[in-house]
């Protein structure tokens, strides 16, 4: 052990060997990539059949706190981009990730986060083989940002694709809604809230995996920022057809209907980070509801609604017996004054 | 959620609404000739949209969405007094959330945030305080906001900072008060209004009796409502049995929550704190007598207006509306949303025009998210 410093200094990022360092103690003897050139080397034996895709996707991470219950930023890290890759039907199998380190982040902070990556990369099956460090001054950025790029195959002839949704495929969510979101609220404190809410935080590979061997699916989103509302619409535009949901069908726990009444936001736009909507043929409902309920992460799988013909829009049938659109988000969430 | 879905039960909605319809039949109320039942608050309008009901209670019924939004009724001059306040160095400007957005004639507080003004959300005044507490070289100025319901906050924050001997704390006060508006409507030669649903949440400060001239003087019924749908459903019924039987009072159908004479704690420390301006500008219904609360000058060390010299602090003032905006006549219920020309085209949630656009309690933007767009789009 060299690295002596507990805190991340300007010094880390100079290119010398408090940089080189950092990057074996900290990443690289965790990661273990293979190789130790510039880039990763890759082969897989998925690539060689005829008509298999390589699906390729990236994403950014910033969340504060960066630690919460259910998660860190490194989980997400890992879970949001395997998911990117899994709900188009791709198996994932490799990652990078580049990390935006603020000057004064602890050391044990950084050794928490890669373990869970390392952690959630070998549940969902994927490899970290490439990365980056940069330290930033105090102020330049919010302790750690993280950025991680996936890589995955989609075997031949599996298209998934939100132009393929029909009136009458019907809609599956995974699990519960709006459990991330409304944990990240509560967990930045200046809500006073408690609550024993955890984020829905997970890596969906398997699930896509045996729902797909399973059933014809049509299409998926993961219901990320903007919630399950966003995610449908952009279905519902890219299918040029409607999409109704059934609100006593949306599950939800009390507490993230408590906290949203409260503060008056609407949990069909909180982020999820576990969540996915799909649709199958409406014939397959069964069938893709008994495959995703084989699987950890779909233990809640449920119908929330269905595609219809008409005007590319979301709408919900309200517990009440009256009928709303559900829009687009606008900017972001405010609570309201009152 | 116990305390919130009982008052969500469709059944219960259904009896209701069939006595709605039923009483709406005997005071004879069609299409053509219908009550105009008034919900003064942004968050009645809200629910009404929400669950519906508009679309569930009778076409005889006409709900005109008051103007009961804080952040819609605020004047562009005011947002940009705000922006001013929070450009200048060394202030920590603090606001509710929902009031970022909002236009002013250069700028929003969210793009002046983006242009470098140290500007964050805080769900309490209380929550501004502790900011001056923490940051003794700085300047902390909260942007009190909004009716009775949250006038009481900041009186305290205010009593508690003069308690703590605070200097670097001070409020940009436009707390304005509900009856006033209310008898500037009904002195409006335009007003066609029948009847009342009231705000809850306000009188469950000031009570039920600052409503008695609505019954008194302008022989209006007026039911002091909840924000459930069936809360919403049972005041309108109410509304209409004074109607039919020729009565004009004031009813509280909130009393789980409202007590008649209010809360007491909090109108002391509203009457500590604050006195009445002669007058206050409210965006598309203009200056409105009384309506407004000016922080005493017993406690002028912390009133952001005295301390930076601006606002009505500054002299006389000019009234900017933006072309072409009916928020006016929306708001008195001479024009609905969907009737105004610029709605959905010139004035959109993500570009608004108007005041009634830019919250999420305000009317229009209340029309456009729960069905206005299918409003707006020609009939099949």
């Amino acid at each position: 052990m060299t690295l002596r410093d507990d805190k991340v200094t300007l010094s880390h990022g100079g290119g010398g060997k408090a940089m080189r360092d950092l990057i074996a103690e900290v990443f690289t003897s965790v990661f273990e990539p293979t190789s130790r050139e510039d880039q990763a080397r890759l082969t897989h034996e998925a690539l060689l059949e005829t008509g298999a895709q390589l699906a390729f996707t990236t994403d950014s991470y910033v969340v504060t706190p960066v630690e919460f219950p259910g998660g860190d930023i490194g989980k997400i890290a890992v879970c949001g981009t395997v998911n990117d890759l899994a709900v188009g039907g791709a198996k994932p199998l490799w990652l990078s990730a580049a990390f935006i380190i603020e000057e004064g982040t602890e050391i044990a902070l950084l050794r928490r986060i890669v373990a869970s990556m390392k952690a959630e990369a070998d549940k969902a099956g994927v490899k970290i083989v490439t990365g980056d460090t940069k330290v930033v001054g105090r102020g330049s950025a919010d302790k750690v940002f993280i950025t991680t790029s996936g890589v995955g195959v989609i075997p031949a002839g599996r298209d998934l694709r939100a132009d393929m949704i029909q009136a009458g495929d019907v809609a599956i969510v995974n699990g519960v809604l709006g459990d991330h979101g409304a944990t990240i609220l509560a967990a930045r404190g200046d809500m006073m809230l408690s609550s024993d809410l955890k984020s829905d935080c997970a890596a969906l590979g398997h699930l896509m995996e045996a729902t797909c061997t399973a059933v014809p699916v049509r299409a998926c989103r993961d219901a990320t920022r903007g919630g399950i509302a966003s995610a449908l619409n952009e279905m519902a535009e890219a299918a040029g057809c409607a999409i109704e949901i059934d609100e006593a069908a949306l599950p939800l726990r009390a507490e993230v209907k408590g906290t949203c009444e409260i503060l008056g936001l609407d949990p069909l736009y909180l982020a999820n980070e576990g969540t996915l909507v799909l649709f199958v043929p409406a014939e397959h409902a069964d069938a893709a509801l008994a495959a995703m309920r084989s699987v950890d992460t779909g233990k809640g799988a449920t119908i929330i609604g269905q595609a219809k013909e008409g005007a590319p829009m979301v709408t919900m049938r309200t517990a009440f017996g009256g009928s709303r659109i559900v829009d687009m988000l606008v900017g972001e969430q405010l609570p309201r004054i009152c | 959620m116990r305390y919130v879905e009982e008052f969500r039960d469709p059944t219960a909605a259904k009896a209701l609404l069939a006595e709605i319809e039923k009483v709406t039949k005997q005071i004879g109320a069609t299409k053509e000739k219908p009550v105009h039942i008034m919900e003064i608050c942004g968050g009645h309008t809200h629910a009404i949209f929400r669950y519906g009901l508009d679309r569930l209670t009778p076409e005889g019924i006409e709900f005109i969405h008051g103007p009961g939004c804080p952040v819609c009724v605020l004047p562009m001059s005011r947002v940009d007094e705000c922006v001013q306040i929070a450009e200048k160095p060394n202030v920590i400007f603090t606001t509710f959330g929902d009031a970022m957005r909002v236009p002013g004639t250069k700028k929003s507080l969210l793009q002046a945030k983006a242009d470098g003004a140290d500007i964050r959300m805080v769900y309490s005044p209380l929550d501004a305080l502790e900011l001056a507490r923490r940051n003794p070289d700085k300047e902390v100025v909260f942007f009190g906001l909004g009716f009775e319901t949250t006038t009481p906050s900041t009186a305290l924050s205010i009593q508690q900072a003069a308690r703590d001997g605070l200097t670097n704390f001070s409020v940009f006060c436009n707390h304005i008060t509900v009856p006033e508006p209310i008898k500037a409507l009904l002195d409006d030669p335009y007003m066609m209004l029948d009847g009342f649903v009231g705000p809850g949440h306000v009188s469950m400060v000031i009570g039920v009796h600052p409503y008695d001239f609505i019954a008194r003087d302008y022989g209006k019924p007026i039911v002091v409502a909840g924000f459930e749908p069936l809360d919403l459903l049972q005041s309108v019924l109410m509304v209409l049995t004074q109607i039919r039987d020729g009565r004009a009072e004031v009813e509280n159908q909130y009393a789980r929550i409202v007590p008649e004479h209010g809360n007491p704690i909090s109108i002391a420390a509203i009457n500590d704190v604050y006195e009445r301006r002669p007058s206050f500008e409210w965006r598309g219904l203009g200056e409105i007598d009384a309506s407004g609360l000016k922080i005493r000058d017993s406690y002028k060390a912390f009133d952001a207006e005295e301390k930076f010299g601006i606002g009505y602090a500054a002299g006389p003032r000019v009234v900017q509306e933006p072309d072409g905006c009916e928020c006016g006549a929306v708001m008195t219920g001479r024009m609905k949303p969907t009737a105004c020309p610029q709605f959905g085209k010139g004035c959109t949630p993500e570009m608004p025009l108007g005041a009634l656009m830019v919250s999420s309690e305000g009317a229009c933007a209340a029309y456009w998210q729960y069905g206005g767009r299918r409003a707006a789009e020609p009939a099949e």
